[in-house]
């Protein structure tokens, strides 16, 4: 123990980190680590400090802290170009970082080979080795560290019983359906026998169907072996549906992390806001008045969203809206944002906002229907059942309750 | 003989334009096979019109300039040096008569030698198998490394190589002369092999880079992953996967040795001239009456190689020609 | 914070071999050829310094200046010639003509063969007694002539035909295969446009073709500034100095002419030549579109 403590010690400072974990208020993230408060507390599996990476000129991730708990599944998710691909391969030790530190599962692997960082990897494009069979494809790692033929066998016959391989072992992977060989390159990592794997967008080469199929195996996987799993996509159903906890990316920054609930309900910017949800939340400027300036009439006291427009049907009541500090006391701008799927037809009750518009589009879905409508001159869509008979043309009504919504600054784009 | 069916703008035009497409040899090698269902088109037969026999004017015209040569050069090594002089150069000889051929290759004179143009062969075949192998060997491990491997200063090594690949050699020939004199291996069978290798080195690197970058990133950090070093990964995962451009760079190396004069003339050595400098000495450097047929069937042997390479490799020839000069 | 850096990779030690070739064999000979270029040195390199005497001395010889204008000369017409007959090689053979496969082989075998054969077998083509022109003239047209090799002004052409001979092939090989990757649907949209077939050719298939008419122009160029075997096989630069090429100026001065001082001067000058159009082109097409490194 006292040796941990002092490879603990040797870290850089990681009150940066601390800071946003507070931020996030995420259950899940161990607290800022002194070395005295460790006991009890389980080590980071994975651990990320101040890294930057640049290619060249062009900084690609800069300052990014991430502390993974063990057997916490993390979802690395944003949208193409936002670095959390360049992340993970950072954490496998595929490419050299400019600057920082990686830990793993105590020990400062920065500088090690990926082999020796106790990771096992799974690919996007699969990166099977086309000219082995799949046996071979699953025991190359462990010939290379020359374990012992008994150990090999037992290990690839285990992971292929759990992965239902067992048939195929002496096909080669040109020979298997996509799913199947994605089921390979998992095993290829499992056969390591490793705490942490990463996983490349392992899905996007999939159909729609086998990528469900897959995705459930994949939790499932996860709830039987409680591996610490990083997974890289840009999927925000996959990111719902597997993570512990999301890191939403952007620009090679961690907008957000949180478990998938909050960042859906309290998305702490206006990009989290807009990245996660489909249809997308629908967005208003306008001006966020202060209790103080309140009007007057029948709305009840407290503050308003004033949509752009003037009249009671584009004042949006934030009284029973959660403001992260206070009410701000002076009028500003500010975006208004609320998402389709909270935003009900028909009359509202008390304290919830109310309009009324001309549907211009519908979209059936099956499932859900998208209703196209405006709100002070704003497109503005609604998500509601499959049975809705909303035709376009009509005028209809809807509302929403305040407390759902988001507000955010004009100017920093930050949740207020 | 796939490519017989391979038609553009019919309903397989689009295979037969991966198969022939010069710049994927990886790709290439699988939609092969594809062709070799080759489909009867139920397509309504074509009326000849006048551009219709324009066309096949123009074949036959380009047909015969192309063949015409090759026709020549075998009647002429048929006939008898009377045969030549009396009749036309394009006359059927009047019996297959082989003796210029059995002269040129065991009895022509190559300056003051005697010995025929298999001489010359058996340089050509000691100077291009060695050189041929270690020249690829080379450019495939620099390629393997160039692609995959992040070492400093590797694009500056690729683009010197890139540029000697386009000098003329006249540039480097005396000081490589005297440094090999210098050493005491000028005019010797190493010192050839050597300098085809470091002349090869930059058409294989590219080749071989422009195969490797094609593959996926994702199989060398799978291998890295799995522990993989730099010679495990090259051995295990990248050499199991590189038939087709080895095929297509032995193509390459042993056509361009076996044709090459200039080197051999300067580095190879008294004992070691290959064919095609034994050819022009036997040729261009003899007095007295010059005996065509034997010149011409001197000439037959020695392009019999290149020309067998050709046409046993078919369509991988001509993405070997396209593989070197076509960017990565 | 400083990072320990990782330590010396196999990569890096796999790559000092080819430092040391790419060094010693490219550049150091390269340096060592301008070197001696600035001496007077006659038989072997001497130290004696003569500054530009050497390369006066080259642009006053008509040698040389003969050389140079016929390689360009020759490089024109070859270049051009090839393209043109290698397109429309290519276009013919793109048009679903029969026995496209046996055709194809019979344009391009003589690429297989060496520059010393095709010079050999023109030279027979060629001979005043007993070639073509012999044969021909006993047919009753007694005023042909195609003794090419042995006439002055004729035997550069003569280089250039048995070049065209040799490289079209090339040309058509490299233009059929892009000719067979045009998208079937550019001939659909021209057909129901009602397009003549020779305006799409020239106006849209052309213009996408260019990458591999660059590579083309690249390859072919190669073989003008080489051009030493075929001179040597079909013409040996005569009658005179008539098809005289700067490959065979410097080999002539360095091996048999003694003279290296002013050979070397002349392969400078065909570095300097070839540099000045290579650069800008190796930069535009490898480093300017290079990928990122592999692991990024």
């Amino acid at each position: 123990m006292s040796q941990q403590s002092a490879t603990v010690d040797k870290r850089p400072s990681h009150q940066r980190a601390s800071r946003m974990n507070e931020r996030q208020g995420a259950g899940h993230t161990p607290p800022g680590r002194p070395a005295g408060e460790t006991a009890g507390i389980a080590e980071p599996s994975v651990s990320v400090r101040e890294l930057d990476i640049a290619f060249g000129a062009h900084k690609v991730i800069s300052g990014l802290d991430l502390d993974v708990s063990p057997g916490e599944f993390i979802v690395l998710l944003g949208p193409s170009g936002c670095g959390k691909s360049t992340l993970l391969n950072a954490i496998a030790g595929l490419l050299d970082i400019s600057d920082g530190e990686i830990w793993i599962d105590g020990k400062n692997v920065t500088w090690a080979e990926p082999k020796d960082r106790g990771i096992g990897m799974v690919f996007q494009s699969y990166a099977l080795y086309p000219r082995m069979s799949v046996e071979k494809n699953l025991s190359f790692g462990l010939r290379i560290s020359k374990l012992p033929k008994a150990e090999i066998d037992g290990r690839v016959a285990r992971v292929a019983e759990l992965l239902q391989l067992d048939g195929l072992l002496k096909r080669r992977p040109s020979e298997l359906s996509g799913g199947q060989r994605q089921r390979v390159a998992i095993g290829r990592a499992l056969v390591r026998n490793v705490d942490v794997f990463l996983f490349d967008e392992p899905l996007s080469n999939l159909d729609a169907k086998l990528r469900n199929e897959l995705r459930v195996e994949i939790k499932k996987l996860h709830q039987r072996l409680g591996n610490t799993m990083i997974y890289v996509t840009h999927d925000q159903i996959e990111a719902m549906t597997l993570a512990d906890r999301i890191a939403v990316m952007r620009g090679g920054v961690i907008q957000q992390l949180g478990a998938p609930k909050e960042i859906y309900r309290k998305p702490v910017n206006r990009f989290v806001a807009s990245f996660i949800g489909s249809p997308s939340m629908n967005f208003f400027d306008g001006e966020l008045r202060g209790s103080a300036e309140a009007s007057a009439g029948r709305l009840p006291a407290g503050p308003v969203f004033q949509l752009g427009g003037s009249g009671a049907a584009s004042s949006v009541p934030l009284a029973r809206y959660d403001f992260i500090e206070r009410a701000p006391a002076q009028s500003r701008a500010a975006v208004f944002g609320i998402r389709p799927e909270h935003i009900a037809l028909g009359d509202q009750p008390d304290g919830h906002f109310s309009a009324e518009g001309k549907v211009d589009l519908v979209e059936a879905m099956g499932a859900d229907t998208i209703v196209w409508t405006s709100l002070a001159g704003v497109p503005l869509t609604i998500r509601t059942d499959g049975e809705t008979e909303i035709r376009p043309g009509e005028t209809i009504r809807f509302g929403f309750d305040p407390a759902s919504a988001c507000v955010f600054d004009a100017g920093s784009d930050l949740r207020l | 003989m796939s490519l017989e069916t391979a038609r553009p703008r019919g309903p397989h035009g689009e295979s037969a334009a991966l198969a022939f497409r010069a710049t994927e040899p990886g790709r290439a090698a699988g939609s092969a096979a594809a062709h070799e269902r080759s489909p009867t088109r139920g397509r309504k037969p074509r009326h000849l019109t006048i551009g219709r026999i324009g066309l096949y004017g123009f074949v036959a015209i380009a047909a015969a300039f192309f063949i015409l040569p090759a026709v020549v050069m075998i009647l002429t090594s048929l006939k008898t040096m009377p045969e030549i002089r009396e009749g036309s150069i394009f006359a059927l000889p009047e019996s297959f008569d082989l003796t210029a051929w059995i002269k040129a290759w065991s009895s022509a004179c190559t300056g003051l030698d005697c010995d025929g143009i298999r001489v010359g062969f058996w340089n050509s075949v000691l100077i291009t198998v060695p050189s041929t192998i270690l020249s690829i060997a080379a450019g495939a491990t620099l390629g393997y490394a160039l692609s995959f491997w992040r070492v400093k200063g590797a694009d500056i090594l690729f683009a010197v190589l890139l540029l000697g690949a386009f000098l003329p050699y006249q540039i480097f020939l005396y000081p490589m002369v005297r440094a090999f004199s210098m050493v005491g291996l000028y005019n010797t069978l190493f010192c050839i092999v050597i300098v085809h290798v470091i002349f090869g080195l930059p058409i294989m690197t590219l080749i071989f880079r422009n195969f490797y970058a094609g593959l996926p990133v994702e199989l060398f950090n799978a291998a890295r992953v799995d522990g993989g070093g730099f010679f495990r990964i090259f051995w295990n995962v990248m050499l199991p996967m590189s038939t087709p451009i080895l095929i297509v760079a032995a193509i390459l190396q042993i056509t361009n040795i076996w044709n090459d004069f200039i080197l051999g003339l300067v580095f190879a050595g008294r004992e070691n001239l290959p064919m095609t400098v034994q050819l022009n000495n036997v040729v261009n450097s003899t007095y007295g009456e010059r005996e065509y047929n034997l010149n011409m069937a001197a000439t037959i042997l020695t392009a019999a190689v290149p020309l067998l390479v050709y046409f046993v490799s078919g369509r991988w020839f001509v993405r070997g020609i396209a593989a070197g000069a076509v960017k990565g | 914070m400083t990072a320990p850096r990782k330590r010396l990779s196999t990569a890096t030690l796999v790559l000092l071999p080819f430092w040391a070739v790419v060094i010693a064999a490219y550049i150091g000979t390269m340096l060592w050829t301008v070197q001696i270029s600035f001496t007077a040195s006659k038989l072997l390199p001497v130290d004696d310094y003569v500054g530009f005497a050497q390369y006066e001395r080259l642009f006053s010889s008509t040698r040389w200046i003969v050389s140079m204008q016929n390689a360009v000369i020759f490089g024109v017409l070859f270049i051009t010639g090839a393209l043109v007959l290698g397109f429309l090689l290519a276009v013919v053979l793109d048009q679903r003509v029969r026995f496209e496969n046996t055709l194809r082989t019979i344009f391009l075998y003589p690429y297989a063969m060496s520059f010393i054969v095709t010079g050999l077998i023109w030279q027979w083509l060629m001979n005043p007694g007993l070639g073509i022109q012999k044969t021909v003239r006993d047919w009753g047209f007694e005023s042909f002539s195609f003794a090419w090799a042995v006439d002055r002004d004729m035997a550069l052409y003569a280089l250039v035909l048995a070049g065209l001979w040799q490289a079209s092939g090339l040309v058509m090989a490299l233009m059929l295969a892009g000719l067979r990757g045009v998208d079937e649907e550019i001939w659909k949209a021209s057909r129901i446009d009602g397009i003549p077939a020779w305006r799409v050719y020239l106006f849209v298939v052309v213009p996408m073709l260019r990458p591999l008419i660059v590579t083309a122009v690249v390859l072919l160029s190669i073989s003008v500034v080489k051009a030493f075997d075929l001179v040597v096989a079909l013409t040996n630069g005569g009658p005179g100095i008539s098809s005289d090429m700067p490959a065979k100026f410097v080999m002539d001065n360095l091996f048999t002419r003694q003279n290296i001082g002013l050979a070397t001067a002349a392969a400078t000058v065909m570095l300097i030549t070839v540099a000045a159009v290579l650069v800008p082109w190796i930069y535009a097409e490898y480093f300017r579109k290079t990928r990122k490194g592999a692991a990024a």
